[in-house]
């Protein structure tokens, strides 16, 4: 099921939009890539399709300084709190890219040592499907990051629940 | 050394013990009991003219019904002489099969993936623990009589889909 944004929440006021348009233009990945997904990460990175133009062109290869991690392959269970550690070193606000069928659901795999869905470890905001995603599917997939984050109710880090940890 | 001279050369070696030798799919192939293993992977080693200095690969196959249950394989080259050897080693479910990890340093890790994916025990191995799989793995996957989707996480579900729901609702994204 595909999520859609039907209006505007009442409750985004002036600050969130504009920083939610500060936000949606200035996406740092942490390209987090375990299997042959990333041969077409590397593809979608390289000068042919240009993700500078979403603001996306920069892969940090730090968890400290990213804000989308991008879960690019499949996932093993001996593997796992390596992701979940990840996902925690990163600093609010971050997304979360599920790339390729095996970190959505699995994918070919349904055996002893692959988890069957990076959401059972991190909350997931985009699934691309395809095995592996084509470079169109991983743009539409961004720009739709880019929608949500445009809509959503910004997160202050003065307000931020995790501010002391 | 074709693989028929190679053949008849270790029956020669070996006349009167137990061995099972052929060619088998154009490779020579041997069939050995579980005495006499570290003997012959011995030999094979240590003697020049068979001179097997490459330890390719070692792997288990799990026939489930038959007796014995376990098939151990080893694959030998020789970069001496071009020649390639196929040795398999009947295992019973608790039997134990010496280790070569001291004849050649690279079986030391294969040993102990068969002992990871398969359960078979290798005597005089230095270090036979886990080596794909965690420790906290109970059971060994790659056998017959192992749930072929059976799953072993490490993590609990720590944020299960119903909480990315909540972050959505959280951030007023709703779904159609
Ligand atoms: S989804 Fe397909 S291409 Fe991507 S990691 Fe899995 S098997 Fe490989």
């Amino acid at each position: 099921m595909r999520w859609q944004i039907k209006e505007k929440p009442p409750y985004q006021n002036a600050l969130d939009r504009v920083l939610g348009w500060g936000r949606k233009y200035s996406i740092f990945m942490y390209p987090f890539v375990t299997a042959c997904c990333g041969m077409e990460y590397m593809s979608v990175a390289t000068a042919h399709y240009d993700i500078d133009r979403f603001g996306a062109g920069l892969p940090r290869f730090s968890p400290r300084q990213a804000d989308v991690l991008m879960m690019v392959g499949t996932l093993n269970h001996k593997l796992s709190p390596v992701l979940l550690r990840i996902w925690e070193q990163m600093a609010e606000p971050k997304w979360c890219i599920s790339f390729g069928a095996c970190a959505s659901v699995g994918g070919p795999y349904d055996n002893y040592a692959v988890v069957q869905g990076i959401d059972r470890i991190v909350p997931v905001d985009i699934y691309l499907p395809g095995c592996p995603p084509r470079p169109e599917t991983v743009i539409d997939g961004l720009m739709k990051l880019q929608d949500k984050i445009q809509n959503q109710k910004q997160e202050l880090f003065w307000k931020s629940k995790n501010r002391d940890v | 050394m074709t693989s028929e001279e190679l053949i008849n050369h270790i029956i020669e070696r070996f006349p009167e013990a137990g061995l099972e030798c052929l060619v088998d799919k154009g490779q020579a192939a041997a069939n050995v009991p579980v005495e006499q293993l570290e003997e012959f992977l011995k030999v094979m080693k240590d003697t020049p003219e068979f001179g097997f200095d490459l330890f390719m690969d070692i792997t288990a196959v799990d026939w489930l019904e038959r007796k014995p249950r376990f098939d151990v394989v080893y694959h030998l080259y020789s970069t001496e002489h071009n020649h390639r050897l196929r040795i398999k080693v009947g295992v019973k479910e608790d039997q134990q099969v010496p280790s070569s990890a001291l004849l050649w340093m690279v079986a030391n890790p294969m040993e102990r993936e068969v002992w990871d994916m398969y359960g078979i025990k290798f005597t005089g191995h230095p270090n036979l623990k886990r080596i794909l799989l965690y420790e906290e793995f109970k059971g060994f996957p790659l056998r017959k009589d192992y749930p072929y989707n059976k799953q072993q996480p490490l993590l609990e579900d720590t944020w299960p889909v119903r909480d990315s729901q909540e972050r959505m609702d959280e951030r007023g994204i709703h779904r159609p």
